[in-house]
Order: C-alpha cells, then sequence, then structure tokens
C-alpha cells in the first residue's frame, strides 16, 4: 500500500472517535495492593491469550478462538467491584472472564485444546465453557444469546431474594441484536439485578460501530426503558472499578439494571482467522502504545506505588509459569474418552 | 322487517357457550355498538354489540343459559316503527353479523371438526366424554391396557384436558417453591387459553408472571433462571409464536447440558398449543412434534388423554432437562376421566397401548389420536382388529412399544397432522423397516397432513388435514383388503 493510501485509510479510520483518552484526572486512586492485585490478574489475562494464539497457530487448538487481549481491564476492574455470589455471563470471547472469575487456568487452556481435563471435558471448546462453582454461567457463541440468559439468572436472584446481581456482558454487535431490548424491557420492568456490561471494542467482526450502529453511544440504548448508563473509559482498571461499584449497588439495591458502555480495544483479530484488513496497524499501534490497560498499571506502579521493578519482574515470571504449565497440561492431557460422546445429553 | 341476533363464536373453535348476561331487556331501543349481553366460555368472556339499531323485542335465550350453540337466535330486533310485540323468532332475517355467521365457515367449521375431536366412542375407556359423568371406577385392569398405570380400584373424575394442565401445574407449585410459571397473559388475563386458570390468585404474581410480548426474550430470561436451579414452566400463547424463541430451546436449553461436560442442567418446561386449530391459516397451524424430536438434549411430550396430559405434565416439570410440552387447542375442551389420586404422575418415554388389536398397528399421538381411534372403531366393523399406540413422548421415542406391536400385527399406519417429510411417522417407519423387517407384511404407511402450508379456507383446511377415511384405506391397504 502506498503511503498517500495509507494516509487515507488512516484519517477513514480516526473519524471513527477513538477510545476517549485516561481521564487520570477524576479517576478514584488505586492503592498499591490494588493495582498490583489488577496488573497481575489481567498480565494472567495477556499471557493466557498470547499462549493461546501460538497453541492455534500450532495447530494445537481447533475451530473458533477469540482472544480477549487488550480488553483485560473491562473483566478485572468489573470483577473487584463484585461479591461473591454475584453471576457472569458473556458471549464467545470468554477466556478472560473465566480467569477473572477464578477458573484454572489448566482448565481453560485443557478445554481450547478438546481435552478430557478441560471444564467442559472437551465437548465445549473455545466459546462453551462453565464453571458453576465459580458462578461462571458461560460462554455462549450465539451472539447476544447471553444478554437474554444473564438477565434470566437476574430473575433468578431476585425471585431467591439472594442479592446476588447478574454481571451480563455483550459487545457493541450483540448489542444490535434484538433479544437485547426485550431483555431490557424485562429488566427494567421488574426490576431485575443485572449490570449489562457492553465491551464496545469498536469492531463487531470487521464491521465498525459507525457502520453499524444508529445510536453509536451504547450508554443510551436503554434510554427508551429508563434504564441509566454510562460511557467508561475501559482501558482504565479504576474508571472500569469506579463505574462497576456504583452499576452494581444500583441493581443491588433492587433499583434495576443498569448499562456500562465499556469503551475498549481488542488488539487482535476477530478471531484468528481474521486477516484485519479493516482498519489500520497505526490504529492498532497507537492504542497500544497510547491506552494499554497494563502499561498504565505497570507505569503507577514503578512510579507513584514505588514498587521495585524486581517484585514486578517476579510476578511476570510467576504469571509465565502458570501459563506454560497450563499450555503443558492442554497438550499432554488425553482427549476424552470416545465414551464420552454419549454423555451428558440427559439428566 | 325482524332480524334474528345470533349467538356469536369467540374463538375458532368455540362451539358453544352460556348466555351469561342481558345487559338490555325487552323493549329496550338499542343503537349500533351498544352492548346487548355477556357471552361466557371456558375460556373467555365476551360482550354481544348490536350491529344495527332497533328495539329490542324478545329475549329467545335467557340469562345463565349455557350451552348455547354458535349461531342459536339468542333475540330477536324490531326496526323502529315495528310492533315489538308483534315479533316472533324464527324466520326472520339475520342482521349483519349474522349474515356472517351464516356463511358456510362455522357449518364447514363444525362439520371439519366432526371428524376430528369427536371421540372414536366405543374404543378405549379413556375416551373423551361430553358431560361430566359420574365417577368411573377401575375394576379390572387387566382388561384395560389403557388404565394399567393407574392403580385398581381408583376413582375416576372427569376433566378436560384443560383443566387437568391446571391441576398439574397448580399441584406442581404447591410440591416446590422453585416452580413458577411465565408467558404472555398467563397471570391476570388467566391465561389466553384459560389453562392457567386460578394461578395467579393461588400463588402471586413471583410465581405467576406475564411477560411483555417478548417471545425470543422470555425464552431465554427462563433458561437462565433454569440455569440457576429453579424450575420455569414458559407457556408459549401457541408453538408458532416460539420459532421467535427457537434459538434459546435448542442452542441454549437443549445443549448446554453437554457443551458444560455436565455441570449445567436445564429443569425447565416450555408448554402451549400445539399444530392446527380451526381457520388460523398457515402461520398458525404448524405442527413442531418433528421439528423439536429432531434435538438431543430436548425431551418431546405430546399427550392426547386428559389424563395423560395432567400425568405428563407432572413429570415434565420434575424432568431435570428442557421439555417441550405440545398441547393442541381443540383437545383443551375435551373430557376424559382423570384418576383422582394425590399425586399421578405417568412417565415420560412410555407409549400406551390405547386400543389393543391383531390385524393393523396404528401408531398416533396428540390430535392424531381422534382419527386413530375413529378409525379403529369402524374397521372393527369391518372386520379388521386394530390395535391403537399413543406414543405421548415424541423424543425419547418408545421404539419397544412399536415394535412388539408391529411383530404381532405386521402392519403399521401412523398418523400424525404434521408435514410428512421428516415427520414422525417418517421415524417410526424407519426404526421398523430395522427392528421389524422380517415381520412386516406389508410396507408402513403414513397419513399426515399434507404437504402444502396450512390453508384458510374451510374446505381447502379440511382437505390439508388427516380424515379418518384415509386412515381407514391406509389400514385396508396394508392388510391387502
Amino acid at each position: 500500500m502506498d503511503a498517500a493510501k495509507e494516509a487515507r485509510r488512516g484519517s477513514d479510520k480516526t473519524r471513527e472517535k477513538a477510545a476517549p483518552p485516561p481521564s487520570a484526572s477524576n479517576v478514584p486512586a488505586f492503592s498499591r495492593d490494588e493495582d498490583l492485585h489488577a496488573y497481575r490478574e489481567m498480565l494472567l489475562i495477556r499471557r493466557f491469550e498470547e499462549k493461546a494464539g501460538q497453541l492455534y497457530g500450532m495447530g494445537l487448538i481447533g475451530g473458533f478462538c477469540h482472544l480477549y487481549i487488550g480488553q483485560e481491564a473491562v473483566v478485572i476492574g468489573v470483577q473487584m467491584a463484585s461479591k461473591d455470589g454475584d453471576q457472569v455471563i458473556t458471549g464467545y470471547r470468554d477466556h478472560g472472564h473465566m480467569l477473572a472469575c477464578g477458573m484454572e487456568p489448566k482448565g481453560v487452556m485443557a478445554e481450547l485444546t478438546g481435552r478430557k481435563g478441560g471444564y467442559s471435558r472437551g465437548k465445549g471448546g473455545s466459546m462453551h465453557m462453565f464453571s458453576r462453582e465459580k458462578n461462571f454461567y458461560g460462554g455462549h457463541g450465539i451472539v447476544g444469546a447471553q444478554v437474554s440468559l444473564g438477565t434470566g439468572i437476574g430473575f433468578a436472584n431476585k425471585y431467591r431474594g439472594d442479592g446476588a446481581v447478574s454481571l451480563t456482558y455483550m459487545g457493541d454487535g450483540a448489542a444490535n441484536q434484538g433479544q437485547v431490548y426485550e431483555s431490557f424491557n424485562m429488566a427494567q420492568l421488574w426490576k431485575l439485578p443485572v449490570v449489562y456490561v457492553i465491551e464496545n471494542n469498536r469492531y463487531a467482526m470487521g464491521t465498525s460501530v459507525s457502520r453499524a450502529s444508529a445510536q453509536t453511544d451504547f450508554s443510551k440504548r436503554g434510554v427508551s426503558f429508563g434504564i441509566p448508563g454510562e460511557q467508561v473509559d475501559g482501558m482504565d482498571v479504576r474508571a472500569v472499578r469506579e463505574a462497576a461499584t456504583r452499576a452494581i449497588a444500583h441493581a443491588r439495591d433492587g433499583e434495576g439494571p443498569y448499562i456500562l458502555e465499556m469503551q475498549t480495544y481488542r488488539y487482535r483479530g476477530h478471531s484468528m482467522s481474521d486477516p484485519a484488513k479493516y482498519r489500520t496497524k497505526d490504529e492498532v499501534a497507537r492504542m497500544r502504545e497510547e491506552s494499554d490497560p497494563i502499561e498504565q498499571v505497570r507505569k503507577r506502579l514503578l512510579g507513584p506505588h514505588k514498587v521495585p521493578e524486581d517484585e514486578i519482574k517476579a510476578v511476570d515470571a510467576k504469571v509465565r509459569e502458570i501459563v506454560n504449565e497450563s499450555a503443558d497440561f492442554a497438550t499432554s492431557d488425553p482427549e476424552p474418552d470416545p465414551s464420552e460422546l454419549w454423555t451428558d445429553i440427559l439428566l | 322487517m325482524p332480524t334474528d341476533i345470533l349467538m356469536p363464536a369467540l374463538s375458532p373453535t368455540m362451539e358453544q357457550g352460556k348466555l351469561a348476561k342481558w345487559l338490555k331487556k325487552e323493549g329496550d331501543p338499542v343503537k349500533a355498538g351498544d352492548i346487548l349481553a355477556e357471552i361466557e366460555t371456558d375460556k373467555a368472556t365476551m360482550e354481544v354489540e348490536a350491529v344495527d339499531e332497533g328495539v329490542l323485542a324478545k329475549i329467545l335465550v335467557a340469562d345463565g343459559t349455557d350451552n348455547v350453540a354458535v349461531n342459536t337466535p339468542i333475540a330477536v330486533l324490531a326496526e323502529e316503527g315495528e310492533d315489538p310485540k308483534g315479533v316472533q323468532a324464527g324466520g326472520s332475517k339475520p342482521n349483519g353479523k349474522g349474515e356472517a355467521q351464516k356463511a358456510p365457515a362455522p357449518d364447514m367449521q363444525a362439520e371439519g371438526q366432526a371428524e376430528r375431536p369427536a371421540p372414536a366412542a366405543k374404543t378405549g375407556d379413556d375416551k373423551p366424554v361430553e358431560k361430566p359423568a359420574s365417577p368411573a371406577v377401575i375394576t379390572n385392569r387387566s382388561d384395560d391396557r389403557a388404565m394399567a398405570e393407574i392403580p385398581e380400584g381408583t376413582e375416576m373424575v372427569t376433566q378436560t384436558v384443560r383443566e387437568a394442565l391446571r391441576d398439574a401445574m397448580a399441584e406442581e407449585m404447591r410440591r416446590d417453591d422453585n416452580v413458577f410459571v411465565m408467558g404472555e397473559e398467563v397471570a391476570e388475563y388467566q391465561g389466553a387459553y384459560k389453562i392457567t386458570q386460578g394461578l395467579l390468585q393461588e400463588f402471586g404474581p413471583k410465581r405467576v408472571v406475564d411477560t411483555p410480548i417478548t417471545e425470543h426474550g422470555f425464552a431465554g430470561v427462563g433458561v437462565g433462571a433454569a440455569f440457576t436451579g429453579l424450575k420455569p414452566i414458559v407457556e408459549f400463547m401457541t408453538f408458532n409464536f416460539a420459532m421467535q424463541a427457537i434459538d434459546q430451546i435448542i442452542n441454549s436449553a437443549a445443549k448446554t447440558l453437554y457443551m458444560s461436560g455436565g455441570q449445567l442442567g436445564c429443569p425447565i418446561v416450555f408448554r402451549g398449543p400445539n399444530g392446527a386449530a380451526a381457520r388460523v391459516a398457515a402461520q398458525h397451524s404448524h405442527d413442531y412434534a418433528a421439528w423439536y424430536s429432531n434435538v438431543p438434549g430436548l425431551k418431546v411430550v405430546m399427550p392426547y388423554t386428559a389424563s395423560d396430559a395432567k400425568g405428563l405434565l407432572k413429570s415434565a416439570i420434575r424432568d431435570p432437562n428442557p421439555v417441550v410440552f405440545l398441547e393442541n387447542e381443540i383437545l383443551y375442551g375435551q373430557s376424559f376421566p382423570v384418576p383422582k389420586l394425590d399425586d399421578f404422575t405417568v412417565p415420560i418415554g412410555k407409549a400406551k397401548v390405547h386400543r389393543e388389536g391383531k390385524d393393523v398397528t396404528i401408531v398416533s399421538f396428540g390430535i392424531g389420536m381422534t382419527y386413530a381411534l375413529k378409525a379403529a372403531h369402524e374397521l372393527a366393523e369391518a372386520g379388521i382388529d386394530a390395535e391403537v399406540i399413543d406414543l405421548r413422548t415424541i423424543r425419547p421415542m418408545d421404539s419397544e412399544t412399536v415394535v412388539a406391536s408391529v411383530k404381532k400385527t405386521g402392519r403399521c399406519v401412523t398418523v400424525e397432522e404434521g408435514f410428512p417429510q421428516s415427520g414422525v411417522g417418517a421415524e417410526i417407519a424407519a426404526r421398523l423397516m430395522v427392528d421389524a423387517f422380517d415381520y412386516l407384511d406389508a410396507p408402513v404407511l403414513r397419513i399426515t397432513g399434507k404437504d402444502v402450508p396450512m390453508p384458510y379456507a374451510a374446505n381447502l383446511e379440511k382437505l390439508a388435514l388427516p380424515n379418518v377415511a384415509e386412515v381407514i384405506e391406509a389400514a385396508k391397504a396394508v392388510c391387502y383388503r
């Protein structure tokens, strides 16, 4: 591509409003421990996903594989605002959510490789994993389906009066599905404890938000139902946690659902087979350089928090070790027994 | 000239109703649009509006009269200036509305239906009965295959399918706080077809939940709630509308147990009327038995009698798996004996030999049984002794009972209202070819709905549905008679 063409492409892309820069001024600060926690958790997702991408390239992971790289601050910030007992449900870009819920990296990676020790015993794969124990309800491959399901989890919470909140994630693409609005209507009508987290990574597969959405401000998608919403800098884990705390409190207090539009960005393609011709390399590079959620925390740790570099390196090493172990397990664990074909169809 | 005011039909399937109350009295002036009376069926209450102006000359059917047939003159309207006193019933010109009702539709419909819901009178003892009878008592169960699941000496009460379904839900809701019902008009309206009548009053709005018109959304809400361990009963006003929700039924409810390696079950019942009612045309007449029966991870139930409706619905609610429970609007109002037991359940996955015979096996389910039983009755008169099997559950299918019967008779005819291609009959035929090939004396024949979208016109609708004559002809053909 010649330079002029490249520039045109670039300028075309910049018309699609970039996520706002981190508004550090009015974001509540994290303590040293909070930043360390966020760093470790986000880094685990980053390294895990990089490894998954590598295994995919080696042919050890099959089918579809959607990586969460770039979006780590969203799920980690929301989890930092949630309580034990709150449930999480999401779509197909789900590896990060599972790790954030405390599911074992080994079990997740072994599911990606379709092995016996995977969370679904190799029968679900990347998009379909669950952990009742960790209150993770999937992992759903049909875009938007998880929104009605998550609303149903909120319905059950209210039915039982147990005070739990359903954290229901979707992407900017799913946010255009009809059942999302059917669910918004019921959730507000019945004041269900649901927080809808719209992870706006700016592309629904290869279609940018502005090419697919008449209303590109997703925080307003609940306006006709009276559901409050806000736009959040989803690259800043502190902003995410702060907004999620507010939203979860609203839902838990019986005020009904809340919408959080997380403005985020995925660095990798939609799936592993994405040629990424719909955006420029510059756009991706700029996001990585200026807004990377992990790098932001790392800078705070090294700067204001005065964490010694050795300590951070130790965290990096520990995370790498966990990820390598999960990859070793996922590539050495046997495939499911052939008899598994016929199990778990009915109870 | 005086005009007759006729008993109107409230729904395509209504044949009679109660004249609950007159709001005008004889001699009252009437303007078009005035409410004349209220009529009631077991499903609904409706007001009768005047179409013409005049004077209500004579009331022919008094307040509180039950079982007034559709199109019966209920009053006479005199034109202004006419002497109301001199007006006689009958022979007078029906009013504009009456003309419409006198059009072929209701008559043809009644005629068309005569072959459908009309029971095969003497073929089995859980045949539909027209009027509540004195309690029947099972005295000799060995003579009576249809009653084999019911303990000897059990008192029977007469109930409609509608009442049986309601009782099943109410009993299970009393038994388990996790059971709730949701759907359109299930609570305050008391059910679009009055299946949930009284449930709101007994269980309150937390457990009897009116939803917006939002099939896809509320099916997903039900499935999500079921994932957490609640036991939703999701009512679809008809299964035709469940097509908007079929992704949640199949992709979420049926597949998640497998995809979660057995972690996340979905104890849910999707229920509602399925298949053709009467004169509701292609978009409201689809029979989904074959569709849902194609899906691993689902159970599919389609009862015929009130007793099976009750026992199977109770089992479905208790089942830890998603169950698609297919009802039929025409069967709702039909009465059958139902055992008076504290906790009567019928196992899912077991067919029932409804009528024993030795010459030919007729396999059917749901409303298809009405054709099968009537045909068996007429075949008996022609010297052919048909065995009639009610599948009751489509998935898992009880092949064993069908195969055992065909090994005895050597011949099989299947009857269903659904379409022929890849239908339930096709599945039965395929299974018999494998499991009873050496016993078959004739090819398995299928009687199905015709391979066309359901037409509206009464005569075409009748042609599109199966009929008793086709079943008889097929049975004779496989018997080479």
